[in-house]
């Protein structure tokens, strides 16, 4: 059985979105930019998806700059924010330790011009306190940035309650919605978000195209200079077909989330289950704050590379956060900051899963994942040492 | 693919699994916090590697690796095994990635640990420089992972 569980890597594009994106490749070819007509094909297609982006988003048109992808937008909001700080002398940033790599390094690079970064505990269950973001915003910070929800162990934050906090105290608040957006509710407005990031392949759609919302008033900093492009804020040719999928498969994900993350759920939740009949093993992130599709447990005694190759000889796609499937030394960021020790961090495995995904599916996996980690244990002398009890168990 | 189809060889199937209970030699190097751990049994018989056994937690590199150096060093005299390096174990392997060429000196590291614990227990005399201090060596120092 072939099974593809490693969704927060990547989705496999819907059918809606590849269909919307093939006129733009052969018959609407032409660069919105042009004044003739097979430009202006191209320019009204460009308007109307992002009008499409913006009802799916609760916003205005106006408030939507198409990049490259959740990365760009990332760096594109952070950067903005600490421009708009440093002209008032405000150079104080919040945000957490759990955050992707495309706000970590955007923050180091800031650090490193003189800014300063506090970064908040997640906690065990891989979610912020909002008593703790009170008493860290200071006369000087410039930016709050809480991910919507946690790519790695799903943990969703209090990004409503957040947005109140930060509107109140006249802080800018931008939230890294990757792998929220289009698999669970998100209403900028109410939540009194005021940049957003997006990017299309977490909901279907195609790669290396997504969005920055920039509530009307904030002022935004380009990362790529040259054309008129995005409103003067992002420079180059428009990428008019991935726009396409990308407006086609957020329309689609946006309609269908309460059947999608009741189907998904009751999915997620079976498969946690059979896997936690596993001893020594843990959850990692919030039980019920957690995002439809994912799971992500640790095992003791067993390293993820391993787990991961063997899962694969099976059929099953995952993903691991070990030092092993980094490519660094160190296992996740992520996994650390919630509290697991080096060792265990080192024996995580990530399933992430989609609407295709079956009940039988996911009862494949979860006898796959046993009979893997059982096997990987008998060959593992940190197993034998602690079964021995010459070492205690972490995870009891 | 990330491994040569020999190493994927070693991972699915790895020779020489388990454990000797009554080994004469036992050697455990690596670090959990670094992510692998090897540790070879050996049975002597007249200087001769008789039976060699390894259980490790690691990536896939690391189990083939453990794998390949067992192989290596099964029915071999002790002085001939003592000459295992971890180029030998890489060339056997069809290579390994740049960042996992720590996994062979792991197993190059484990093969003598169980020799120098053979030599030990028995009060046989031996050559120290042949042994790297263990506790020294980049991946178990407290000092972190870096290789
Ligand atoms: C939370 C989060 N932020 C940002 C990104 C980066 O998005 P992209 O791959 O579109 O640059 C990802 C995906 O890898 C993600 O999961």
């Amino acid at each position: 059985m072939n099974v593809y569980a490693d969704n927060a890597a990547t989705t496999k594009m819907s059918k809606r979105a590849i269909e919307a994106m093939l006129p733009y490749l052969d018959q609407v070819y032409g660069n919105p930019s042009s004044l003739h007509s097979v430009g202006q094909r191209a320019a009204e297609a460009l308007a109307s998806a992002r009008e499409r982006v913006a009802g799916a988003l609760g916003c205005t048109p106006r408030e939507i700059y198409f990049t490259s992808g959740g990365s760009e937008s990332d760096n594109q909001a952070i950067l903005s924010a600490a421009a708009i700080g440093a002209r008032k002398n405000k150079k104080h940033i919040i945000s957490t330790a759990i955050e992707h790599h495309a706000v970590l390094h955007t923050l180091d690079k800031l650090k490193k011009n003189g800014f300063e970064i506090t970064l908040l505990d997640a906690h065990e269950n891989g979610i912020v306190r909002t008593d703790e973001l009170k008493s860290a915003i200071r006369p000087d910070t410039c930016l709050v940035s809480v991910m919507y929800a946690n790519n790695e162990i799903g943990s969703i934050q209090p990004i409503a309650e957040i947005g109140g906090i930060c509107r109140e105290k006249g802080v800018l608040f931008h939230t890294d919605a990757v792998q929220a957006i289009g698999h669970i509710k998100v209403d900028v407005v109410k939540d009194n978000i005021d940049m957003l990031s997006l990017s299309a392949h977490k909901f279907y759609g195609p790669k290396g195209v997504g969005v920055l919302y920039a509530r009307r008033g904030v002022s935004i900093t380009n990362l790529i200079e040259g054309g008129a492009q995005e409103r003067g804020k992002r420079a180059g040719t428009e990428n008019i077909p991935a726009i396409m999928g990308l407006a086609a498969a957020l329309e689609d994900a946006v309609s269908r989330i309460d059947e999608s993350s009741k189907k998904l759920t009751v999915l997620r939740d079976a498969l946690i289950n059979g896997i936690m009949q596993i001893p020594h093993t843990i959850l990692n992130g919030d039980s019920v704050r957690r995002l439809p599709g994912n799971v992500n447990v640790c095992f003791e005694g067993i390293e993820g590379e391993s787990l991961l190759l063997l899962l694969d000889s099976k059929g099953i796609c995952a993903s691991s956060g070990s030092a092993c499937t980094s490519g660094s030394l160190d296992p996740s960021h992520v996994l650390l900051a919630i509290g697991r020790p080096h060792d265990v961090a080192h024996g995580s495995l990530r399933l992430s899963l989609s609407e295709e995904n079956t009940m039988e599916e996911v009862e494949y996996i979860i006898k796959s994942v046993k009979d893997t980690v059982s096997y990987l244990r008998d060959m593992s002398p940190v197993w034998r040492d602690l079964q021995e009890g010459k070492k205690k168990y972490v995870i009891q | 693919m990330l491994y040569s189809e020999k190493v994927m060889d070693h991972f699915m199937h790895p020779r020489n699994v388990g454990v000797i209970e009554d080994a004469d030699g036992v050697g455990e190097v690596g670090n959990a916090k670094c992510g692998d751990i090897m540790k070879i049994y050996l049975k002597i018989e007249n200087n001769v590697i008789a039976d060699v056994k390894f259980n490790t937690f690691g990536c896939g590199s690391a189990i083939a690796s453990s794998s390949m150096a067992t192989e290596m060093i099964k029915g071999q005299p002790l002085d001939r095994a003592l000459e295992l390096t971890n180029k030998a174990v890489v060339e056997a392997l069809d290579g390994l990635p740049p960042h996992k060429i720590h996994c062979s000196v792991l197993a190059e590291e484990a093969v003598k640990a169980a020799i120098k614990d053979y030599y030990d227990k028995n009060g046989i005399e031996y050559d120290h420089s042949l042994f790297p201090d263990c506790d020294s060596c980049a991946h178990c120092s407290d000092g972190g992972c870096e290789i």
